[in-house]
Parts: C-alpha cells; structure tokens; sequence
C-alpha cells in the first residue's frame, strides 16, 4: 500500500521546496538588495528631534542686556486624553465661548490628529499662565509647554536688533543647505540676522522612536546618535542704551535717522529709524496683529532710514568739497568768494546763498554759503591740467570713495545702500558727450545727484574727527567666545583718505565746523563747555503727487563731532521735512552729543530744549495724509461691523432709532481736513511706537 | 493491539514535537516583541493574562492539555468519529448563518459566552482533513473514478464553499489545499497544470496591457501550431484543440478575468489583488459596489504591505536584534501580532533568521510527508499529507502576503500568529497525526 503513488510524494517535496525557494529568493531581494527599505523605516520610526539651543543674547556697550530670552508658556492639548476637562473653566479662563472651544478642538484635530499635543493657545501672559497654572487639574490633556522667547527689557532700537519669526518657505529654499526646518525661528531682520549663525548656538539633535501615530516611544538606541546643543554666543555691542532711548524718544513723532558713531573705534553708539517701532510687540500672542498694523503703516517703521535709505546730502557735503578743493589747491584756506544772493559763476543765479557777503573758507562753511562752494567745485572741474570734465569728476570721486561715499560700508546690518557718486559716463548719457561743470554744479552743496546714506554721513564725521581715518562703522564690538566666523575682522582695519590730505586741511575745515557751531547756522545748538564741530544742512526734495513731482518741505540735516580735541562723537542725524538743519537736525544731535559727553543734559535751557523737542510733531504732510487715510478707512471698517452689529440686535427698531445710529456712525467717515487729523495721529503714534511706558498692553485707539 | 498497554509515550514522534514545540515558543517570543514596551516589567505582564502574549501562552497551556488527551486517546476513535465530526462540522457552519456573530465583516463566528467565540471554518480544516482520509481508506473507494474524484473534492471544498459565503474567503482559500493531497491520491496532474496555468493567465491579464497579452497568446498558438505542423496534417484533430485553447485563453483574459473581479469578488479584494501588481482598482465597475455601505474608492490599498515589506526589508541581513525592531515597536504594520507576525521576526533577526526559521518549517513538512509515507493504512497517510498540505498553504499564503508576493488575506501563520482558535486547530492537526503515527503498525480502516 505505502509504495501507492510514491513518485507524487517526490512531486509534492519538489512543491514545497520550490515555493520556499521563492519565497527566500524574495526575502533575500527585500533584506539583502533593497537598501531603501532601511531608510524608508528610519523615516518611520526615527524622529529626529531638534533641541533648540539658547538664543545668544545681546548686550550694550555697559554690558546691560538689550533683549533677553524668557520663558514663556503655550497651553498645549493632546485632543484624545482631554476627556473630562473643565470646559466651562477653561473657556472662562481664556475668556472664548465653548463653541470657539470647540472650533478650535476640531481644528487641532483635523490638523494635527487627535492623540499628538498641539498648541491651543500660544504664548500665555504671565497672569494667564498663574491662573492656568492653578487650574491645571481639572483639565486634563492639557499641559503648559515652555518655549523660549525674545524681550527687550529697554524697549528699544528694534530696527537694530531686528526680530526673530518663524521660517517660511522661501526662507527655507533660500537656506536649503543651513539645516532649518520647518517651525525653527531665526533672526530675519538686523542683528538678528545678520549674526544668526553666532545667536543661534548649534542645536542638537536627539533621536526618538516614534509610532504609526507619531508618538514618541522613547530614545533610540538609548541615546547612541544624539548630539548635544551649544548655547548660542552673546554679543556685546558698541551702541549706548541710554543714548539710544533718548534719540528715539527726541525722534517721536518725526520722520528720520539718527547716527552716532565712536570715531576712535568705528562702534556704532546709536542709530536711530523713526519712526521705531517697540521690539516688544513683535512677541507675544499678539505679534501678528502687531506686525501687519506696523506693516501697513505709511511711516514705514521696519524701514531703517540711517542706512536703507538714500539721501542727497546737502550742504553737509560742502565739507567734503571743501577737503577736496584745499587738496587739489584750487583754493586755500585764505581764499575769499563774495556773494551777492546766488551764484553766478554758470549765469543761471543758481544756487542762491542765504547770506550776502564775502567769505573765507573758514566763513563759507559757518554760513554754509553755496556760492563759496559751487565755485570750489566749478575750479575743480574746469581744472584744465586735468583735462575735461570726465577727467575732473574722476578726479573728485577718488577722494570721495575714499570718504566712505558711493560704496556700501559694510556695517554690520542689513539693507545697507551703497548711496550714488555720480559718474561721468551717467552725465555723458544725460548732457551728451560735451556736458561741464556748470550741467552738474548742485552737486557743490549736496544737492543733485550726489546721495548718501546717513550713516555714510556719521563716518565723514568721523574722518573728519580723526583728519583721515576710520574704522567700518559697526554695531558689534566683540562676540562672546571669541569671532569664530570671522565677522568682526573687517572692522579691525583702519581705513585711511587719501593721504596727500594733510592735517592742515582737516583743521581748516574743523575750524569751519566749529564756526558752525559757535556762531554761524547752528549757533543755537551749541553746548556750554564743549567744543562740537558740526555742519549743517538743508536739502530741497521732491515727492510724486498725483504723478507730479512737487517740491516738499526741505529735510532737516546735520554732521557733527565732539569734542575736537579728542573726539569721542560722531553723529548725524536728519529729520525729514522738517525745514533748515538748524532746526531741528542740529538741536536733536547736540542733545544727544550732550547726553554721551557728559551722562546728561545740563542746565534748565538744555533740558526745556530735550522736552520740546520731544513733544514736536514733524511728521511729514504728505505722510499725515496717508496716515489719516488709513486711519478713515479703519473707521469704515469699525462703523460697518458697529453698524452689522447694530442692525443684527436692533432689527426692529423705530425709524428715528435707526436715523440716529447712522449719524452717528457715517460722521467720522467724512473727510476730514488735515490738521484735524493732528492730534489723532499724535495719540496713534505715541501708542504704537516706541517711548510709551507701557508694554505688551493693547494699542488703545480713540476714535 | 499488541502494545495498548505499554507506556502512551511509545511510538510517538518526539522530533515533531520538539519541532512543534519550538515554533510555537517562537510564536510567543514574537508577539511579546510586538507588544513589548520599555520599562514594564515583562515578567509581570507574562503571567498576568492581560497581554497577547501572556494570553497566547494561556492558550499553550490548553493546546498541551488537548494534545495529552489527543495522545492518551485510542486511534480508532479518529476513524470511528471522522464522517460524523465532518457532518457535525457542516452542521455548524450553517449554523452560523442562522446564530452567527459578525466580527470584522466575516460572519462565521459562533458565540460561546465568556467572550470566547468559536469559527467553525476554522475547526472544520481538521474534520475535512479526517473525513477525506476516512473517504480514501474506504475498500470501495477507487480514485480513479470520475465519481470518486468528484465525490473527494466535493468533501474538500463543501466548507470552503461555506466559508466562502461567510465571506471568510481566507479560510475559503485553505481548504484548496486539500487538492495536494487529491493529487497524492490520484487526482489527475492536468487538473493542477489546468489550475495553475488559470492563474498565470489572470496574473498576466492583471500585468499586461489586454491586448498586448492577446498579441502574446495569438503568438504562441501560431508557433506552436508551426511546431506541430507535421503532426497536425496527420491529425487534424490537434489544430482543433490548439485552436479551442487558444479561444478559451483569450476568452479568459478578455472575459472572464474582468468578470470575475467585478461580480465575483467583493470591491476590496479586487482592489488588494490589483495593488499587489501595482494598479488601482476601479471600484464603480464593481457590482458590490452599491450592495454595501463602502466607503469610496481610495488610492492602491497597499498601505499594509508596503509597511510590511519596510519592516522586512529594513532587518536586512542580520537583523535589528531582539526588541530592536524599530517598525515593530512603532507599531508600523497593522495586524502584526495575527497576520503579519512574520515581520516583527524578519525585522528583528534579519535574512539570516528568516531563512532559519523557515527551514524549521520545512524540515516540519518534509518530517510530516516521511511520517505520512511510512503509514500503512490509507488513512493515516491521507490525514498526513492533508496537515502537511494545510500547513504548507498557511505558510506559503501568510508569507507571500507579507512580502508582497500575493494579495492580502486574513490567514495565519501556523502555530506562529496569536489567536486561541488557529492555535489549537494546528495543534489538534499535528498531535492526532502523532497519535495516527504511533500506532502506524494498526491498519485503521
């Protein structure tokens, strides 16, 4: 019986022989030639979590902290754990009705799924969190998850220090190689960005296991792989606080830059955009309301007006026409040039000059005479052992480059302008090939197309200061731990003028600029006790309105060092539309040189002087224009919900009812004139920006 | 007769109970790595029944008390009871239509109380299994009678038929299975080489552009015809069947293949069969598709192997080591302390211990074919080839499902996956062939 079919046995061993021959020939493709399986499994299941280090941290020339990291707190829920929590508690507490509760349950599910924690509300106020904090137990799910977070204790110089956010997209393509991910923070504007590598520290990395549903399971491989983090480096700049919050708080409710640089070293003392915006509201749970508000504002306040914008100099500039012409010898320090109302040298009667009169060199710059100077550089130009024009103006700019002019400096700050020296190819194109000096003569005195950055203003300062050096202008004087990425070297040379300049000159033009001060245009800025050489400067500008360029009130400027002997300050500063230098520029910058000199203001007169200047308005026409529009358009919007509103609960209400709450909500629509618009924007401004005491309060808004 | 009253331990093939005895130690070992989680203390949980694995090893404990009684149990037993367990077990597989539970979209379980639930399809592989050997140890049986041959596969594919209907089509695809041991018997290979070439036609129809497949098998009937064109002017008959095949082919792949896959099976089969190959199903053509509540047709259905073939693919060679196993502690792959249980071992120790491990159960078969042949009565060597061939399906289905070389269905790995009912079924299968064996000298009728 047993030997029945025995050769089917054998077919049936061969079968089951052959299927597993398959099946190892399939193992052996799987686990032995298919590498992708095993990266494919480490993106499952190997989380790599990203510890993130300190942020460094920034301190000031005195070594007081500029911005901090603090803690603050995220209510975080994991939806599938949250059965049993006190809503109604909860809701009270973060003061939202059960069906936002709800809403936002949904949402966090929907994105994020149920059983991984989510942020349910981000950054706590700290009562917010005390009140929490007390609660916790009746809300389970729920934990306070800390994060760290920037504060500026001084609420000052935002655009300076810039700010952190969350990357984005284009961030990220931009960074593909820098390791970022999604949801990491990193500096985007100033120093923030501009030392990102140093602030951020090395983050490390830990390796978790994680489930199908994204829980973490535990460390892998206990910790083998994982790389600790490296707290970031702090930075210790050369700006002043103090002398930061008081240029800010002369600048409120103006428009325009300040620049104070430490002539000996090139270290930034203060720099000041105005308007500024208060650092501390781009934390917190309300930045992003806070950030669009500052965004759409026509002052534009993330604009840093001492270097992202270009200016025509004015007669700030003479001092460098002045150097140039005493080089080149077309003039001398005795030379004399008298004026009878305007400059007649190309027969236009342009420039005119201020004050009539004959004028040394000496004198020329105290009151600022254009005649003097439109001369200076006509000589210049027609020099004929230059041969030509061209020839000429190349001559002119190579001193000027070497003042730091029509170049970017290389502070350390983003969106630097490298300003324009105009060049004679660019006037071959607009004058033709046969163009002279007389085409271009309002370059003499800063007008034209001469342009500057503020801040390349604040260095002609300097190089004055010092007769015919300087450092880069830089805000960082020394990294923590040492310069590990070489970002401070180009601060270290010493940059030198041309060096057939010689002192002679310098002082030539530093008795001009002392003059300035003493008794000439800036007279009434003096400051009892110090010796300040200034300049000052008043510069025609235009702006497109309704496609026409019209002439605007003239921008404020003014150049000065102090003292002369042994300058410690540079500075310049603008203020834009606010009429002559001697206005507005030179008052604000002799407080300021006052204020560094000597820790204060001395003396009643000086300190009525910082109070009116800080509570003048000078925002510009057209700017409070725009403001007032904005601000119409917000009541629009704030009467059409009221109006919603109104109609929603009092449907059906009497005829006259209704009449009144149209009155009463159409009148502030109506056009306004413009300087009924004043006071308001005062009020706005002193809420939004900077130099209010409060902090992290609601922007209150009277309509 | 002789030696019934030596010791009950005599004869018995103590190398397939090792063999057994291993597996399923095996199987307990990788559901705990499935379940294990750091920091509890595994002893605890082993006794403390809460878990699968401390669960399974409960169910151990039963299997070796049914394989005591199993072994302690006279052999003639088996083949006085084998067509009334078969009838008993039919029985309750229409039962289940009338007090049957639904679990999982299957309704073949029976409730038992106490949260146990019992699956006839399940019980019944063992009483086919027996009532097929009892049918062939029939002095009048002669298989190589149509009639016979109809009436053994008719008892080999009654509960299939019947699961089928429970739509428990995996236990349904076992009892094919039994046609090995109808081939040992005497079953015509044509019927195998038929079967076998039905399903690499529908595989190619699935593969292959239809008309391309079309192009393909009109070229290989003119080749053949020009191969057999000496012969076919002698027998005229031949072009006929090459003709009718070729007809029959085309039929199949143009024809019936569609029509199979969208009024036979249910949408979710098809859609795991056309994903295996890398396609998606389109679920409208379905005629089940309005029948149920279904959710709508998603993307290729492939999420469970392609997980699966992570988890074996990343052991590579030698393995992550025990409880190392990433995707497993991730719990990445579905099902995988049941069905998938192969991956949590592939995972853990790699191609290495996959080919160990599956030579265990190839030694295990070749073992249970040497028992079987070296039977006496029929019917001992026909229940023998039948657990040989049950296990030799489980094996070859479950695996080829884990790595991706056939569709996925709900079947076991023996001895292996945890489950009481699929536990206790093999074990009763391998101890009463023990028990058949150790009488081996009886000629049981």
């Amino acid at each position: 019986m047993s030997v029945f079919n025995q050769s089917r046995s054998r077919v049936i061993q061969i079968i089951f022989a052959a299927v597993f021959i398959v099946i190892v020939a399939q193992l052996i493709n799987l686990q032995a030639f298919s590498p992708k399986y095993r990266l494919a499994a480490e993106n499952n299941a190997i989380y790599r979590k990203v510890i993130y280090p300190d942020r460094g941290i920034i301190f000031d020339r005195k070594k007081r902290s500029l911005l901090e990291n603090t803690i603050m707190f995220d209510l975080v829920v994991t939806p599938s754990e949250s059965k049993g929590t006190d809503t109604l508690t909860l809701c009270n507490l973060l003061n939202i009705d059960t069906a936002d509760y709800k809403k936002r349950m949904r949402e966090i599910i929907f994105k994020n799924t149920s059983v991984r924690p989510s942020v349910f509300e981000p950054l706590l106020t700290p009562e917010l969190y005390a009140k929490l904090n007390e609660n916790m137990y009746k809300f389970p799910g729920f934990i306070l998850s800390e994060r760290s977070a920037r504060t500026y204790p001084y609420n000052t110089a935002g655009n300076v220090l810039g700010y952190i956010a969350e990357v984005d997209t284009s961030f990220l393509r931009r960074h593909s190689d820098e390791h970022y991910e999604m949801g990491d923070y990193a500096g985007m504007t100033g120093l923030e960005r501009v030392y990102e590598k140093v602030l951020m520290g090395q983050r490390g990395i830990k390796r978790l296991i994680r489930d199908n549903k994204s829980r973490l399971q535990g460390s892998y491989q206990n910790g083998l792989f994982d790389t600790a983090q490296i707290a970031g480096k702090n930075l210790y700049l050369s700006l002043d606080v103090e002398l930061q919050q008081m240029g800010e708080k002369l600048m409120t409710n103006k428009v325009g830059s300040i620049v104070a640089i430490d002539p000996r070293t090139g270290g930034i003392l203060c720099m000041i955009s105005a308007p500024t915006y208060n650092p501390n509201y781009l934390t917190g749970n309300q930045r992003r309301k806070h950030f669009a508000e500052l965004l759409l504002d026509p002052r534009k306040p993330f604009n840093n007006r001492a270097m992202g914008n270009m200016y025509s100099p004015g007669s700030t500039f003479k001092t460098v026409s002045g150097i140039i012409g005493l080089t080149e010898g077309v003039i001398n320090e005795h030379t004399t040039v008298t004026c009878n109302g305007a400059f007649q040298g190309c027969g236009t009667g342009k420039p005119k000059c201020l004050d009539k009169g004959t004028f040394n060199f000496k004198e020329a710059i105290a009151h600022s005479d254009n005649t003097y100077f439109s001369t200076v550089y006509k000589r210049i130009l027609d020099q004929p052992r230059y041969g030509g024009a061209d020839s000429a103006l190349k001559v002119f700019n190579k001193y000027a480059y070497t003042f730091g002019l029509g170049h970017k400096l290389g502070v350390d700050l983003p969106t630097e302008q490298k300003g324009n020296l105009p060049v004679s190819s660019y006037y071959r194109k607009l004058f033709g090939p046969k163009w002279y000096s007389c085409n271009i003569i309002s370059n003499a005195i800063g007008q034209g197309e001469v342009q500057t950055t503020l801040i390349q203003l604040a260095n002609v300062m300097a190089i004055i200061a010092n007769k015919g050096w300087y450092y880069t202008p830089h805000i960082v004087d020394s990294i923590e731990g040492g310069d590990e990425y070489k970002m401070l070297e180009s601060f270290k040379i010493k940059h030198y003028t041309d060096t057939n300049i010689p002192d002679s000159i310098y002082d030539a033009v530093q008795d001009g600029m002392q003059a300035v001060v003493d008794y000439g245009t800036a007279a009434a800025s003096s400051i009892p006790g110090i010796v300040m050489c200034g300049k000052t400067g008043t510069v025609e500008n235009y702006a497109k309105v309704n496609g026409k360029m019209v002439q605007q009130k003239d921008h404020s400027f003014f150049g000065a060092f102090a003292p002369r002997d042994n300058p410690r300050i540079a500075i310049a500063v603008i203020c834009e539309n606010a009429g002559q230098g001697a206005w507005a520029a030179a008052p604000i910058a002799s407080l300021l040189v006052e204020k560094y000199l000597r820790d204060s203001i001395k003396g009643k007169e000086r300190q009525d002087k910082l109070e009116e200047f800080t509570k003048k308005n000078l925002i510009p026409y057209l700017m409070r224009l725009e403001m007032n529009k904005r601000d119409s358009l917000r009541q629009i919007k704030e009467a059409q919900l009221l109006m919603q509103q109104r109609m929603s609960k009092e449907a059906g209400d009497t005829l006259e009812n209704e009449d009144g709450t149209d009155q009463e909500i159409i009148k502030p629509v109506a056009p306004k004139p413009a300087k009924d618009a004043v006071p308001k924007t005062k009020n706005t401004a002193a809420a939004i920006l900077v130099n209010d005491e409060k902090k992290h309060k609601k922007i209150s808004r009277t309509l | 007769m002789n030696n019934k009253n030596t010791s009950a331990s005599q004869g018995i093939d103590w190398f397939v109970v090792w063999l057994y005895a291993i597996l399923v130690a095996i199987g307990i070992l990788c559901i705990f790595m499935v379940e294990y989680k750091p920091g509890t203390d595994w002893m605890q949980t082993f006794v403390s029944g809460k878990t699968n694995y401390s669960k399974q090893l409960i169910f151990t404990g039963l299997c070796i008390v049914v394989a005591i009684f199993i072994l302690l149990a006279d052999s003639k037993l088996f083949t006085a009871f084998a067509n009334l367990l078969y009838a008993f077990g039919i029985l309750l597989m229409f039962a289940t239509f009338f007090i049957g539970k639904s679990i999982n979209g299957s309704k073949s379980w029976i409730p038992l109380g106490g949260g146990f639930n019992l699956q006839p399809a399940e019980l019944c592989k063992i009483f086919t299994a027996l009532a097929l050997a009892k049918f062939f140890s029939r002095q009048e049986t002669d298989f190589s009678k149509l009639k016979s041959q109809i009436i053994g596969v008719s008892i080999a594919l009654a509960p299939a038929v019947l699961s089928h209907f429970q739509h428990e089509d995996g236990l349904a695809l076992a009892y094919l299975s039994f046609f090995l041991v109808l081939y040992r018997e005497g079953l015509p290979p044509q019927i195998l080489i038929i079967g076998t070439t039905f399903g690499v036609l529908v595989v190619a129809t699935l593969i292959l552009e239809p008309n391309t497949l079309a192009i393909i098998l009109t070229a290989i009937a003119v080749v053949t015809i020009y191969f057999l064109r000496k012969q076919i002017k002698r027998k005229k008959n031949i072009l006929l069947i090459i003709l009718s095949v070729w007809v029959l082919a085309v039929g199949i792949q143009r024809f019936a293949v569609p029509y199979i896959f969208n009024n036979v099976f249910e949408c979710y089969q098809s859609t795991r069969i056309y994903s295996m190959v890398g396609k998606d199903y389109d679920c409208s053509m379905n005629r089940h598709k309005s029948k149920g509540n279904e959710k709508p047709a998603r993307k290729p259905d492939d999420y469970n192997v392609r997980q699966s073939k992570i988890a074996i693919g990343s052991g590579e060679l030698f393995g992550k080591g025990f409880l190392k196993g990433t995707q497993t502690r991730g719990k990445y792959v579905p099902e995988q302390h049941t069905d998938f249980i192969f991956t949590s071992l592939a995972e853990a120790f790699g191609l290495f211990g996959c080919i160990c491990f599956l030579s265990i159960y190839l030694i295990l078969l070749n073992r249970i074919i040497r028992i079987a042949e070296r039977q006496r009565s029929t019917f001992s060597r026909v229940y023998g080839y039948s657990v040989a061939s049950i296990i030799f399906f489980h094996i070859t289905v479950n695996v080829c499902m884990t790595i991706g070389l056939f569709p996925i269905i709900g079947i076991p790995l023996p001895l292996i996956s945890y489950g009481g009912s699929s536990l206790l079924t093999f074990s009763i299968l391998i101890f009463i062939l023990i028990r058949l064996d150790a009488d081996r000298q009886m000629v049981l009728r």
